[in-house]
């Protein structure tokens, strides 16, 4: 459980500095500290066991179906990584105390170090390969966050950005190669990976996986071709690039080269991937790093070339070199740790990072200008720093390749080059910002003078550290490096001897090459300099960015094409595709006309079908006078409601009608208020398109229909309604019944959808203002006269003569054609007519009912009915009907399927009422023309 | 008798009535609204709870033997639908009560009559009765839309209208079909009669199945019928916006239940279709909205886009036709709902901040909260892109997993990963537009009501208790899959049922 604390507990402490960040900056700086610091100690307590080669373990498990198991594990490698984390961490927290302005919030700084420690903790003692990849994953996003720190500056956003996005896009391989990795091997446990090498290795996958894993470790480590965005990361605060450019973000993907090493090392492929990725990123930052004007970005790119070291002596795959990679990457961030402080310290004294403008600041400035030479020594590799020991140790590993026979020469040769390099960089380092003569008056901050103690502190320990570690290896870090190579290599360790003097050997005198062509190059570098900045230099930031928004334009271009908000063309799509997928399926039918026959033709179907036909065209070619086409579109229905008289379905027609009736109404009401004529607007080629897409969804949807009619089916159900119709539901009208009793629950939603539908015109058409059309299209004026006296006399006539037929269809439904539905839509009809006969508010006077509440009280009779069969333990909406004999009326038929209806009807008529005295309101709203015109405003609100 | 069953429906629909009834009554209406959608939380995690013992629960409305009444199914797939929308209605609710349900006080009404028809169409083993509940959630959904003002609402909202009655038309017919080749509406004698189907006339109806899985696709958005979500979305107000996160879902659930049901394994010559389509459709709905969240000028066109992402995502879990495949999706899809919903709010907060910029993605005014947007926002970016810790990521690892690593998998595992990472390049790049390049802030700019933040929050933490809760709800979806694989237990407990 312990193990677990040891990352929790700066998760839970990130939260502190910004509750404390109010109380000053030494609280806020002290409460930062205190979660790191307590992982720090929990650690300590395991290191005499870790040296012992114990390893300790916590298993939780998160996500089982996946093998994500929260397990972790602290064995020697962890250790070591973990101590780094922590003492840098601590370490950096107190530098940043001082180096972060007022301006700036210290608090939010110190949570996201803490979360990006947290993540880094999760790294490297993850026990399963998907946790891992989950923490890694939050370095990066963690990372993003701290390089955008200063979030104000262009710079920073667009570093961040790319940091993002390679580190991303390498933890998303990472995590492919993993997942592929668990699946050849069966887990995703650390240690059933890395006893399955053979496995691993001898799997056709091999290649995809390593290649994959690889591509994760380098974007991470900033390794050739994927180093670019290690520069631009510089924007970030300096104790930010302090911690996460020296001991971790970058020291992931070596760590994950060393984790894995047992699985995936030996082969031929990894030696070539890794040693020549390694060795390309060591000479190419160190040629580069010499080239940096920018203290920083002279740190990055030795940063890149150390790092390539330390992948190159993992390519190697032999046991020394792995040693020696442990032990540069402890050494390596120990000095760049310090170093990035003392370049942040020189930015914060002068206020600039150009080597070009400061100079001899040894004078101002003498304990960081000490220090600083010895971190920058440590990095050339002088001898009596840690620096050294670990380079000797790979010049030496260089010479043992053999791989490329003769040409194995080429490792020591170029290792040799980078390090003439790194001597070069490091000493311009030293004398550039040092001496080389008095600092410029025009500093942005004049005179510069020392740091605060505190700030320096942190850097004068890890220079110290270089020198006690280069001085006496044996005392302070041969066991744990021991700890660490047993962990990666298992139980044969070779032996090997950390010593600042071997004798007079090869690699003694690359060193000393090493050493002198450094200062010489240095002391030549006027000419160095004229040369590189001659070579064409590209701003790998500008080029991402560029290759961003090209892809972004890409996208938007593709994007625009498909879907450019035309619903023209979406309905086009949407039939297409309809009709392509459509048709692909019903290819294979071979024979369109089944096995009954077909109904010979008769003249009235002919008659009435050439009737629909032509409606239906006239409707087409004259949609551009909307009223017209209106109208020959009632014609349609209409002669669909005769078609289901003829074809022996009255309920059918008697709905269809009323339904024909009403439609039209409302919507003549809602045309009103649009323009009559629909201008010319489509082209040739698009109405042609229109024509084949209509002509060939009609003729599909006919053969379609077509060969179903013509084939048998299962009646097993219409039998049953037929059957059951008068014992099971009590009443003849097997369609009613099926409405109200056997479907009865379709028929409870589709009125509540009614009554949406009648709310929803209401929501839509609420406080809408709307200016009201005065004359026609040819500019005739509407009439003043909108109630003719003899059209309202007789309207009101029918009015009860309408009620009455409506409560008789209504009675007789549940044997006879009829039912509440018809019922409801006479009612609303010759409400209707009252309406346009009499005006709104003289019906609104007469019958002040609120129809939206109307429309929802049906619904809720409706439901109380079916609610009602609970009562007595039946399910929802069960009838039950029984007969009474009442004296003189005789013999009446009681359902409870009538009290539904009823609702049924209630819910037509409100919800028919409502959608059609909003659109009448729509015509009250005052036409702010029409003031003008005091006859029309009187005629209206009448 | 369980009539706990028609509670999802039935609570709704009176809830809706009586707000109605209760017009002008703003405060009032608030918090009956509220109340109820609490309630359905509880009757939910109680239908879940009776639902995760594997029994197949019926209730048959009108009391007719089935499969000649309609038939009510709550199976483990049907419980979890309901309680993820109860959850995403509690917050939406809980949002809009916080003075984001104007103009009128009709939205709540609306809401749970939308909730009628979605909880309706999850509970129904009917093919027509789904049809209605179609119905019912659409036209609640079109009134929703199109409430409030705005030309582009006006726009959009009318054409999500017109290219939803064509789908209800599709939908018509191939109902219709099917009934016209088996004579029958239950889904699970549909599923029977598939099964005894002779094969010449399987054609026919496999083109009634690809006209209904051209309706649900319309629904789901996958393409090439999405093109009416992104404008449908981004124009809606936050909390109908964060509400529809459930209505592509009812899409996709329609496409498990129909194509495992009837077209399923037990459907002899048109066993699985559908996934023959539905896979190159999956891939092409990622692509296609990956593109358009690069693409998008607006953060709400962009979680939008994100939407039909994690549509395509699903499709692809459910066309690899696998039990594995299809519980990855069924995780996934608790996960989308819950953080697009999440999404959409959180833009709202946003763009309230931004002055007449609103949500367009560019430099702009600071946030008058910028701490704490930026904080939720970066969750629920890092949630969204299907990065770790959250479930996002646990749920494309599934879907990878289950995938393997043959062949034809190849493409999916580079479109999803490549669709992380452009999710992610789009969301840092709003991200850091938005909230880091900022000019000075905009004077009267509200702060953010605490109400709505923690409407927010709440639907974040889901996502966190989705993340860390993944053993057991994987348990439970994993399940669901197996259950959906064996339709042949269903239509066993369909034809033992026995109504009173």
């Amino acid at each position: 459980m312990e193990i677990l604390l040891i990352i929790a507990l700066p998760l839970l402490g990130a939260g502190l500095p910004l509750l404390t960040e109010r109380f000053g900056r030494n609280i806020c700086a002290i409460s930062a500290a205190l979660g790191p610091a307590l992982s720090l100690i929990l650690i300590l307590q395991y290191i005499p066991a870790l040296l012992q080669h114990q390893m300790f373990f916590l298993h939780q498990p998160w996500v089982p179906q996946l093998g994500l198991d929260f397990s972790l594990r602290l064995d020697g490698l962890g250790m070591i990584f973990a101590l780094m984390i922590l003492v840098i961490g601590l370490l950096v927290i107190l530098y940043a105390r001082y180096y972060i302005s007022n301006k700036d919030s210290l608090g939010r700084l110190y949570a996201l170090l803490q979360l990006f420690m947290m993540a880094m903790l999760g790294i490297v003692l993850a026990d399963n390969l998907l946790l891992l990849v989950v923490f890694w994953e939050l370095t990066s996003l963690m990372s993003f966050l701290l390089i955008g720190y200063w979030s104000h500056s262009t710079e920073a956003r667009k570093g961040a950005r790319m940091a993002l996005a390679i580190t991303g896009a390498g933890g998303l391989s990472l995590l492919a190669g993993a997942l592929i990795l668990g699946q050849i091997v069966g887990s995703y446990n650390l240690d059933m990976i890395l006893n399955s090498s053979a496995l691993i290795q001898s799997h056709g996958l091999y290649p995809v996986v390593l290649i994959l894993i690889l591509i994760g470790a380098f974007t991470k480590s900033a390794q050739f071709p994927f180093y670019f965005w290690l520069p631009h990361a510089m924007a970030a605060p300096t104790p930010a690039s302090a911690y996460l450019h020296s001991a971790t973000m970058v020291k992931a993907g070596v760590f994950l080269l060393a984790r894995l090493y047992p699985a995936l090392s030996g082969s031929d492929l990894w030696f070539y991937l890794v040693t020549f990725t390694g060795l390309t990123t060591l000479v190419f930052g160190a040629y580069n790093a010499l080239f940096k004007h920018d203290l920083k970005g002279l740190l990055a790119y030795s940063t890149i070339s150390h790092l390539g070291l330390i992948t190159m002596l993992f390519g190697f795959s032999s046991d020394l070199a792995t040693i020696a990679a442990l032990f540069h990457i402890i050494n390596h961030a120990t000095f760049k740790a310090s170093l990035f402080m003392a370049a942040g310290i020189i930015d914060h004294e002068t206020g600039t990072r150009d080597m070009r403008r400061i100079f001899g600041l040894a004078r101002f400035m003498p304990v960081t200008a000490t220090v600083a030479m010895v971190s920058a020594s440590a990095m050339a590799g002088v001898p009596l720093l840690n620096g050294f020991l670990s380079k000797e140790m790979f010049f030496s590993e260089t010479l043992k390749l053999d791989q490329l026979g003769n040409f194995s020469y080429i490792f020591p040769l170029l290792a040799t080059f980078a390090g003439i390099f790194a001597v070069a960089y490091s000493y311009r380092f030293i004398h550039d910002v040092f001496f080389n003569g008095e600092p410029n008056k025009d500093l942005p901050i004049y005179p510069p003078h020392e740091a605060p103690l505190y700030m320096i502190l942190p850097m004068a320990v890890l220079g110290l550290l270089c020198l006690a570690l280069g001085t006496m290896p044996n005392l302070l870090v041969s066991p744990l490096l021991h700890a660490a190579a047993y962990a990666v290599l298992g139980t044969d360790i070779p032996r090997y001897h950390l010593a600042i003097w071997h004798g007079f050997n090869l690699p003694l005198l690359m060193s000393f090459v090493a050493l002198g062509g450094g200062l010489l190059l240095y002391y030549q570098r006027k000419g160095l300099f004229a040369f590189y900045e001659r070579g064409y230099r590209v701003d790998q930031k500008v080029v991402f960015e560029k290759r961003i928004q090209r892809l972004v334009r890409l996208a938007q271009r593709c994007t625009d094409a498909v879907e450019n908000g035309s619903l023209q063309r979406s309905v086009a799509v949407i039939i297409t595709a309809t009709l392509v997928m459509a048709a692909i399926e019903f290819w294979p039918l071979g024979n369109i006309l089944g096995e009954i026959p077909l109904t010979p033709i008769d003249g009235i179907s002919v008659i009435m079908a050439s009737i629909m036909i032509v409606a239906a065209v006239v409707t087409v070619s004259s949609h551009h006078n909307r009223y017209a086409a209106l109208l020959a579109l009632s014609a349609v229905g209409l002669v669909v409601s005769l078609a289901f008289v003829r074809f022996s379905a009255p309920d059918l027609a008697l709905t269809q009608i009323s339904v024909e009736v009403v439609t039209i109404i409302l919507l003549m009401l809602a045309l009103f208020f649009l323009p009559q004529l629909t201008p010319y607007e489509s082209s040739w080629r698009r109405a042609i398109r229109d024509m084949v897409l209509a002509g060939g969804a009609g003729i599909a949807v006919g053969l379609f229909t077509l060969a179903i009619l013509t084939r048998p089916y299962d009646t097993g159900l219409a039998d049953f309604f037929i059957a059951n119709s008068v014992s099971g539901g009590g009443g003849t009208n097997v369609v009613n019944v099926i409405l109200v009793d056997f479907r009865g629950f379709d028929t409870f939603g589709e009125i509540t959808v009614l009554a949406i539908a009648g709310l929803g015109v209401f929501l839509v058409l609420q406080g809408l203002e709307l200016s009201v059309p005065r004359t026609d299209r040819h500019g005739r004026q509407w009439t003043r006269d909108p109630y003719p006296i003899i059209i309202t006399v007789l309207s009101r006539m029918f009015f009860p003569l309408a009620l009455m037929v409506s409560v008789f269809i209504f009675l007789r439904g549940h044997n006879q054609p009829g039912g509440g539905f018809i019922a409801g839509l006479i009612t609303a009809i010759a409400l209707i007519l009252q309406y346009i006969c009499s005006g709104t508010d003289w019906v609104r006077q007469r019958l002040p009912v609120d129809y939206g509440r109307m429309s929802v009280v049906g619904i809720l009779v409706a439901v109380f009915t079916g609610m009602g069969s609970w009562l007595f333990g039946y399910p929802f909406l069960t009838t039950t009907f029984t007969h009474l004999h009442l004296p003189l009326v005789g013999d009446i038929e009681l359902a409870s399927a009538m009290v539904f209806d009823i609702g049924v009807y209630v819910t037509v008529v409100g919800a028919t009422l409502l959608m059609l005295s909003q659109l009448g309101n729509l015509a009250q709203t005052i036409d702010p023309q029409a003031e003008t015109d005091p006859d029309f405003t009187s005629e209206e609100s009448r | 008798m369980n009539h706990g069953i028609l509670a999802p429906i039935v609570l709704p629909l009176i809830t809706a009535i009586l707000l109605i009834l209760l017009s002008g009554r703003r405060s009032l209406i608030r918090s009956i609204s509220l109340l109820s959608a609490t309630a359905s939380l509880g009757i939910c995690v109680w239908l879940l709870m009776q639902a995760s013992d594997g029994q197949i629960r019926l209730y048959a409305p009108g009391n007719w033997q089935p499969p000649f009444g309609i038939l009510l199914v709550l199976d483990r797939l049907s419980a979890l639908m309901l309680l993820v929308t109860a959850v995403l209605a509690f917050f939406s609710i809980a949002y809009a009560v916080r003075g984001h349900d104007a103009p009128g006080d009709k939205l709540h009404a609306m809401v749970h009559f939308l909730l009628v028809g979605v909880n309706g169409a999850f509970l129904t083993g009917d093919l027509f009765n789904l049809f209605v509940f179609f119905e019912i959630l659409l036209i609640s959904s079109y009134g929703l839309l199109l409430h409030g003002r705005g030309v582009e609402r006006a726009r959009s909202g009318l054409h999500y209208v017109i290219v939803n009655l064509i789908g209800s038309a599709l939908f018509l017919m191939g109902v219709s079909a099917l009934y016209g080749i088996t004579g029958s509406l239950n889904m699970a004698d549909l599923g029977d009669k598939m099964a005894k189907l002779d094969p010449a006339d399987a054609p026919l109806a496999a083109t009634a199945g690809i006209l209904l899985l051209v309706v649900f696709g319309l629904k789901a958005a996958m393409a090439p019928f999405y093109f009416w979500l992104p404008r449908a979305y981004a124009a809606a107000s936050a909390p109908v916006a964060a509400m529809f996160a459930i209505m592509t879902k009812v899409g996709i659930y329609a496409i498990i239940r129909v194509y495992t049901q009837i077209f399923g394994e037990n459907a002899e010559t048109l066993a699985n279709f559908a996934w023959w389509w539905l896979w190159p459709i999956a891939l092409v709905t990622l692509v296609m909205g990956l593109l358009g969240a690069l693409s998008a000028r607006e953060l709400r066109v962009q979680i939008a886009y994100l939407v039909i992402v994690s549509v395509g995502t699903l499709l692809a879990g459910i066309a690899l036709n696998r039990e594995a495949g299809l519980a990855a999706s069924l995780y996934y899809l608790i996960h989308s709902t819950m953080i697009c919903g999440a999404m959409f709010l959180l833009a709202d907060l946003i763009l309230r901040q931004r002055g007449e910029l609103l949500d367009h993605i560019g430099e702009g005014p600071r946030l008058r909260q910028s701490a704490l947007l930026g904080v939720l926002f970066f969750i629920a970016a890092v949630a969204v892109a299907g990065l770790p810790p959250f479930s996002g990521f646990i749920g494309k690892l599934l879907l990878l997993n289950a995938a393997g690593v043959q062949a034809d998998a190849v493409v999916l595992w580079i479109i999803v990963l490549a669709g992380s990472l452009t999710t992610l390049i789009a969301l840092s790049r709003s991200g850091s537009m938005i909230f880091w390049q900022t000019t000075d802030q905009v004077e009267s700019a509200p702060a953010a009501d605490k109400g709505a933040l923690l409407a927010v929050i709440g639907l974040l933490g889901c996502v966190m208790v989705v993340t860390f809760a993944a053993g057991p709800i994987l348990d439970y979806t994993f399940k669901a899959a197996q259950q959906l694989r064996e339709p042949g237990v269903y239509l066993q407990a369909m034809q033992q049922f026995r109504v009173r």
